[in-house]
């Protein structure tokens, strides 16, 4: 049986424990032990602290990488930013003596050392990975299928770039990926104008600029109803938190307007037939009471 | 480093060093592929024209990458546009010249924070860090959220273990980052 580090982040655990849970009920359906990183912390976010300081991010992203491998396995992601941030340091701390150097110096205080013997993954890259999973075993393991809507599917930036070093080798201006798994579980994919473009959360824009994030989420927003989608779905934690609290933020938007949002990992075990009490579905700030109606 | 910037541009805000700790930076923790980027830019201005943030507001790439070049990327320092990036490496990917601009854009920043330039909703984001481990921590309606999916109701992470966050803590006074925290 496979065996993933199975690192959560902070959105996840914090605001979205429906993503996680739906997370841990997808992978034990297809047969892929999750493993908890006990006493991971914050990746950190790679825009926000890498801002702030590289030597910090890349430190305390190595802590965590340091977790998985004490476990001996590769880690699972399922927010673009911990994929990012964790696949990043990973890569440049095996390959820059010097700063793999600087930052054992550092982990050596709190009895640390990285060692470079494992790898990242994104969540999605794990479920299309053939040898894990793949779509073929994934479509067997749909009972429900989720027919009759439109997704606008948003991969996020870092699921795809900076693209030298992601392993779905995808393109980044036309990507197919998603859309391919989301619409073998039932949805049609719906072509959107802004589909490539940032959700506006990263960089600590979010955190720090609250009016020029919610004119991207606005535009998104526009355009996915536009394109007459009755959900977005993401493999990001951190999209979805722009997307589900975000649309709430914007006085432009009447509440009709919203459009809900899910997590890939969600999307995929309600069409394992989970109910959407068991995976946080109603938990979320835009209700998806339409979309649950029209998918019965 | 263009030769003729100097020529142009020196006067006494001339601050020469400031692009030598961006390109150090970069160098320490990207590689030379990434510190020596900027000088190959021909100022085309894919980089603006690809910009989400740029398309609406005055964030303009372009400029800041002649900045690195004309060594005058300083003056970026105290300018909020500089934090409108959300790092989307969309300029990164579609650059014909291959500068690294989104790597060296947090490097900038880096020098930017060193310098005291920091917002305090950005200092918050690293108070979190130290005082929790986490940049966005727990609320107690997430907890209860997290019990009636079957989820402990506190996760496994360094919110639960003490000893993993006083490692986190331990680490960032090492890096003299926990400073960054404090009110500014």
């Amino acid at each position: 049986m496979a065996e993933y580090a199975f690192f959560l982040g902070c959105l996840m655990p914090n605001r979205y424990p429906g993503t996680e849970v739906s997370t841990r009920k997808v992978f034990e359906k297809l047969g892929v032990k999750l493993v908890d990183m006990d006493g991971a912390s914050c990746c950190p976010a790679p825009g926000v602290h890498g801002s702030f300081s590289l030597v910090a991010w890349a430190t305390l992203a190595a802590r965590n990488l340091t977790l998985a491998e004490e476990l001996n396995a590769d880690i699972v992601t399922c927010c673009n930013g911990c994929y990012a941030t964790l696949l990043e340091a990973n890569h440049l701390l095996k390959e820059n003596a010097e700063l793999r150097e600087l930052v054992n110096g550092k982990l050596k205080t709190v009895g640390r050392e990285f060692k470079g013997k494992i790898e990242v993954k994104h969540v999605v890259e794990v479920l299309l990975d053939p040898e894990i999973a793949g779509i073929e075993k994934i479509k067997d393991s749909v009972v429900k299928p989720l027919k009759g809507v439109k997704a606008a599917v948003h991969y996020g930036c870092h699921f795809l770039k900076p693209s030298e070093r992601r392993s779905l080798h995808e393109s980044v201006e036309n990507p197919a990926v998603l859309d391919k798994l989301v619409e073998a579980l039932g949805p049609t994919s719906t072509s959107y104008s802004t589909k490539i473009m940032c959700c506006g959360a990263g960089g600590g824009v979010r955190s720090g600029n609250r009016e020029l994030t919610d004119s991207m989420t606005l535009d998104h927003v526009k355009a996915m109803r536009k394109a007459e989608a009755d959900l977005i779905v993401t493999p990001c934690v951190f999209c979805q938190f722009q997307f589900d609290a975000g649309q709430t933020e914007l006085e432009e938007l009447r509440e009709e307007e919203r459009i809900p949002v899910l997590h890939i990992t969600q999307l995929l075990a309600l069409a394992q037939g989970f109910k959407p009490d068991e995976l946080g579905i109603p938990s979320h700030k835009v209700p998806a009471v339409k979309l649950l109606e029209k998918l019965k | 480093m263009a030769v003729f910037a100097g020529k142009i541009l020196r006067d006494s805000d001339f601050k020469r060093d400031v692009v030598e700790k961006v390109v150090q930076r970069c160098l320490l923790v990207f590689g030379k592929e990434v510190s020596e980027s900027f000088v190959s830019c021909i100022q085309c201005g894919m980089c603006t024209g690809s910009c989400p943030s740029g398309g609406r507001t005055i964030l303009n790439t372009r400029q800041i990458v002649l900045s690195l070049n004309l060594e005058t990327v300083y003056r970026y320092f105290d300018r909020s546009e500089l934090w409108y990036c959300t790092t989307c490496y969309t300029c990164q990917e579609r650059c014909p010249r291959k500068v690294r601009i989104t790597d060296l854009m947090r490097a900038v920043r880096n020098i930017a924070v060193e310098n005291g330039y920091m917002s305090k909703e950005h200092r918050a984001v690293i108070r979190y860090l130290y005082e929790t481990g986490h940049s966005v921590p727990i609320r107690e309606d997430v907890k209860e959220l997290r019990a009636k999916l079957g989820l402990p109701e506190v996760p496994p992470t360094t919110h639960q273990y003490g000893k993993a966050l006083e490692e986190v803590r331990k680490l960032m006074e090492e890096l003299n980052y926990a400073q960054y925290g404090e009110e500014g």
